[in-house]
């Protein structure tokens, strides 16, 4: 029935459901950190051989049998009631909750079992953008995964109050890789929304793990927002079943602008909903009260890479179009906005929140332009942005167990009591937004991707990546201000916290240096062979400016003779504790503070005028934009 | 091959020569604004030279080093724009961010000495770095726009001369000049005048060796801006001297004639100018490109 | 071949003065006598300076302050005494909370005496201190000079 390549796509997506049975039934930690990490080894050597045996210009399609789809049928019948339980002790939303399940499931449901919904010829696709979001999921979110155990043990430790139910918790992070994977290499838009609502579950459990109030409610948030995004793809599977005669998405995407717009438009309103992006960012913001895992991995790493995902998948269709021009200005009041609140943001976990709002939003922009050269950089941000992110929400994570506090005012001079974490939190900083690391050879290739365009983009990029600069270097100079030496807290963390965070920044690093590699051999091809984007120039520069920033910190390292050390200047005041100085009466304390800029980069006007901005531009993108 | 040497020899014995007598230059003439006759020219290679021969004194065993891999990126910055010719396709988006790598470094040496003074002059630094660089990106821009490529040896072999299709950038650019050399009113991280608000703001903690290079680097810098300024103006290159060297007594003049800005202030002015000035010379251009077809 | 004598730096500290010598001291930075004919730039900051004038006496608050900045500045380096009062406490040596000259706390090496001391005065003074610079300097370079190892709080 299925050759052997087809058979291990399909394994690398059923795989995933063994682990999650089998954590919900295991309590004991040596069993469940066993499990994880023979599971995850298999999922990764899983992925990488579908890697190396898919790879290459074109694209392999696989097909099941057509009775699978009653599966999904009875998939989507379940979510829908799981979703209406779920809701049904809340005062609230259990009104809202099935208003919004009720009319898109029911619609979709109903054109299923009514054979609706044309038949497909493949149910299964791979090409080399499947590829690349397959080993994302896989080893970034595998190594989160090997993260995950250690970091609950020791959260309930800490939380005594909060109900032990970690078993629920890992257990949807292996329900979360079966739908992940899903999403990726289906290609029946069915298929895809049976797993893209399996992931807003996923995220539904995680966020509201703790069940403190704050915690249920931001669930809930999430839930309906994400709901409305489910809604628009059930819009688009019933405007795409009736008007377009194919539910594929090779297909629609192949029929560009004229014949599949509308669904597309739908698909990427689905897309940029999921993404976080402006009107829908508070749901991203509240799900930061979850456990640092689900961070890590929902919420910045892969989930919310699924949305950018359906949007570069559908980019094509809507190139060139009056909605493209929507969708980029969405994905650049995401990036500017989103960029400039995180200069306000002191807490460490809603910084990165904002920042992966804001990297999303230039995908976002991209996957909008839809030119290759856009989309050459979008996908790079992908990659780039899933690993580095997750290096910092790891470490974040790991720096609030061990110090008690995840603010960066707190987090002063951790160099000196965290040297490892802190220069994995350096490396991940850098690899958001300094030359010659990939976000900024990204940057670079998107502004080249905007050149021709309407300026008022380029803008909104340059003028966003400057905020971001702002607080990512402030971030990172306040971990290496040390004021005086301190004991080194780092004992106590397991091995396996410390292989995810060493792999996380080895792979950042080395991903980095090898772009130039990646992009030819995974990215380029999908575009046509004589499409190259940097020329021997730039590869020459860039490797310069590479080999200089990987091999001076070595200097670091090497302890320099002829140095004195003195006390730091304080007007002669100094006293022997480096923290305080001789006031005019008596000894005082001095500290430290970052600058926040409340007044220009507060919250409350520039959520205010984002979410209006945004609003205008969503609404114009599905309705006006139909018919320019 | 070895007329590319001769090149790089050049560049790495004109480069800090130009820096060091632009910055002499600046303290004798604003010493004749002043009323005063001012130190000889070259002062400012006395002064490095001097402060090579100090003891090293330092807060703790990293903020030196962060200052050298300052000067070495500010020395690869000068190296991109001078010897594009050396490298295949030189992008000028390369030379801006190379600009704020090195910056960073300057940022994380200021940081990690761990005083009062130099923590605010570094935070100060970030925010004029956040201030100034839109500009210099738009700069960048504006040049694609107006050559048709980012390419440096491209953007300096035009036919045409560039500041007559960028006028605004232009201004916006000087503008972004005197925030880039610290120069009043914008000195707000570290001024070259003493006794200033946060004694000596960023370089409080830097001493003798380590001063000097921070010295050497900010010629450079200054070298590779003034270069850019030279490109609006490379199609006739003796008028491009002339008004690179009219440029940087500008920034002198303004340095004299104004007073500290405040943070806000700072911003406000620069967004405001890099919008009006950059965003709508590059508007202009679009509008233009789409008229003419 | 040292710099010192083209570009001396100087900090300026007022130990417990009436302002009278430091008035003076800001006067050679004026167009009227302007000192930066000679490379002497006012630093406020120890770390970055070559000479340190001390105008006033020492007093008990100020002791531990003089011996601080002195330790912040690096070798070579020399003090110099402006004004009376510096260099032996002048009328109110034998005040209550006056401990004296500033040779009480730090060594040194050139001393203006003046009430004020005259802006020719003080410039005479750092010329000499260019020399004493200088000696340290070469004792530096070859060893003899002991340099601080340890700064002193």
């Amino acid at each position: 029935m299925l050759d052997g390549n087809s058979f291990l796509v399909v394994f690398l997506i059923l795989f995933p459901l063994l682990p999650a049975l089998l954590l919900l039934m295991l309590r004991a930690e040596k069993a469940v950190k066993i499990v994880v990490n023979i599971s995850i080894a298999v999922m990764s050597m899983a992925a990488i051989t579908v890697a190396v045996i898919f790879v290459g210009g074109i694209t392999d399609f696989i097909s099941l049998s057509h009775h699978l789809d009653m599966l999904i049928t009875l998939g989507d019948i379940i979510i829908a009631l799981v979703f209406m339980y779920l809701a049904r002790n809340h005062r609230s939303m259990r009104y809202w909750i099935p208003l919004l399940v009720i009319p898109q499931y029911s619609a979709v449901i109903f054109f299923e079992l009514t054979g609706k919904i044309p038949e497909s010829s493949s149910t299964f696709f791979i090409d080399n953008l499947s590829i690349i979001m397959v080993l994302i999921i896989a080893i970034v979110g595998g190594l989160i995964s090997i993260y995950t155990p250690g970091y609950m043990k020791k959260y309930h430790e800490e939380h005594p109050e909060i109900k032990d139910r970690r078993h629920i918790f890992i257990s949807a992070v292996f329900l979360f890789f079966f739908a992940m994977f899903g999403i990726v290499l289906s290609n029946q838009l069915t298929w895809i929304y049976f797993f893209w609502e399996i992931t807003t579950l996923c995220s539904f459990i995680m966020i509201g793990y703790s069940q403190k109030e704050e915690a249920v409610r931001n669930s809930f948030r999430a839930l309906w927002m994400l709901l409305l995004g489910g809604a628009g793809f059930a819009a688009a599977i019933i405007y795409a079943s009736l008007y377009c005669d194919t539910v594929e998405v090779t297909k629609l995407t192949a029929a560009g602008k004229t014949a599949a717009l509308i669904p597309a438009v739908l698909i990427c309103f689905a897309g940029f909903n999921k993404a976080a992006q402006f009107p829908f960012s508070s749901w991203l913001l509240g799900a930061m009260v979850a456990p640092t895992p689900s961070s890590a991995l929902l919420h910045s790493s892969t989930m919310v890479k699924a949305g950018v995902y359906i949007c570069i998948r559908f980019s094509p269709a809507i190139h060139n179009t009056a909605c493209g021009t929507f969708l980029a200005f969405i994905g650049a009041i995401s990036f500017f906005a989103a960029s400039a609140m995180a200069i306000s943001q002191s807490d460490g976990k809603r910084v990165l929140a904002y920042s992966t709002i804001a990297n999303l939003g230039l995908i976002v922009l991209c996957a909008g332009v839809g030119s290759y050269l856009a989309l050459w950089s979008a996908i790079l941000l992908i990659i780039f942005h899933a690993l580095a992110k997750a290096l910092m929400f790891c470490s974040v994570g790991i720096v609030e167990q061990q110090c008690g506090s995840r603010n960066i005012e707190d987090m002063h001079g951790l160099i000196s009591r965290m040297p490892f974490v802190s220069i994995m939190m350096i490396v991940g900083i850098s690899g958001m937004f300094l030359a010659p690391f990939g976000m900024l050879i990204s940057k670079w290739s998107v502004l080249e991707a905007l050149a021709n365009n309407n300026p008022i983009l380029p803008i909104a990029v340059i003028l966003g990546s400057s905020l971001t600069l702002f607080f990512w270097s402030k971030w990172m100079g306040t971990l290496v201000a040390v004021n005086e030496d301190k004991t080194d807290i780092e004992k106590g963390i397991g091995k396996s916290i410390w292989f995810p965070l060493f792999s996380l920044s080895a792979l950042t690093i080395i991903v980095c240096a090898f772009f130039p590699l990646i992009g030819a051999v995974l990215i380029e091809p999908m575009y046509g062979p004589d499409f190259t984007v940097m020329g021997r120039g730039h590869i020459i520069m860039v490797t310069i400016m590479m080999s200089m920033v990987m091999f001076l910190p070595v200097g670091f390292l090497i302890n320099w003779r002829n140095l004195i050390h003195v006390t730091p200047y304080l007007g002669g005041t100094n006293v022997s504790d480096p923290n305080r100085f001789k006031g005019s009466l008596k000894e005082e304390e001095w500290t430290l503070r970052n600058y926040y800029f409340e007044n220009y980069f507060g919250e409350k006007k520039l959520l205010k005028i984002s979410n209006i901005a945004a609003i205008l531009i969503t609404l114009a993108f599905l309705t006006i934009g139909w018919f320019l | 091959m070895t007329l590319n040497i001769i090149f790089v020899i050049l560049y790495f014995i004109f480069a800090p020569l130009l820096g060091g007598l632009f910055a002499g230059l600046d303290r004798v003439v604003s010493a004749r604004m002043q009323g005063r006759v001012g130190p000889p020219v070259f002062q400012p290679f006395y002064d490095v030279f001097k402060l090579l021969g100090k003891q090293n004194f330092t807060v703790n065993r990293f903020h030196s080093y962060y200052l050298v891999c300052y000067l070495l990126f500010a020395v690869l910055n000068g190296a991109q724009l001078y010897l594009a010719c050396l490298f295949n396709a030189d992008d000028i988006l390369f030379v801006i961010f190379t600009l704020t790598l090195a910056d960073i470094f300057l940022v994380m040496a200021a940081y990690s000495a761990g005083s009062p003074y130099s923590f605010i002059g570094a935070e100060r630094e970030l925010f004029q770095m956040l201030v100034a660089e839109p500009l210099l990106l738009i700069t960048a821009f504006g040049f694609y726009m107006a050559t048709k490529s980012f390419d440096v040896v491209k953007i300096y072999s035009a036919d045409h001369m560039l500041f007559l299709s960028l006028p605004g950038i232009f201004i916006g650019f000087v503008f972004v000049l005197t925030i880039k050399f610290r120069k009043s009113p914008f000195d707000l991280a570290t001024s070259h005048h003493a006794h200033q608000e946060l004694v000596k703001g960023l370089t409080t903690e830097f001493s003798g060796p380590t001063l000097a290079l921070f010295e050497i680097a900010h010629w450079f810098e200054v070298v590779m801006l003034l270069g850019i300024v030279f490109l609006f103006f490379a199609s006739s290159p003796l008028l491009g001297l002339i008004i690179t060297v009219l440029t940087y007594f500008a920034t002198i003049l303004i340095d004299n004639t104004y007073a500290r800005f405040k943070l806000h202030l700072t911003f406000e002015v620069a967004w405001i100018a890099t919008l009006i000035l950059g965003g709508g010379n590059l508007m202009v251009l679009y509008f233009l490109k789409l008229v003419n077809g | 071949m040292a710099f010192f004598k083209k570009s001396p730096w100087i900090i300026h500290y007022d130990g417990s003065s009436c302002n009278g010598c430091d008035i003076e001291v800001l006067a050679c930075l004026t167009p009227l006598y302007d000192v930066e004919r000679f490379g002497v730039v006012n630093t406020g900051n120890p770390k970055h300076a070559d000479i340190f004038l001390i105008t006033g006496a020492v007093n008990s608050q100020n002791v531990d302050v003089i011996k601080n900045i002195y330790s912040q500045i690096p070798e070579p380096k020399a003090v110099i005494a402006i004004g009376i009062c510096a260099v032996s406490g002048n009328i109110f040596r034998d005040c209550y909370n006056i401990i004296g000259g500033i040779d009480k706390v730090i060594p040194v090496d050139v001393y203006v005496p003046g009430c004020a001391a005259r802006p020719e005065a003080i410039i005479d003074g750092v010329v000499q201190a260019l020399g004493v610079l200088e000696k340290k300097y070469s004792d530096l370079k070859s060893g003899k000079l002991n340099e601080n190892k340890q700064a002193l709080v």
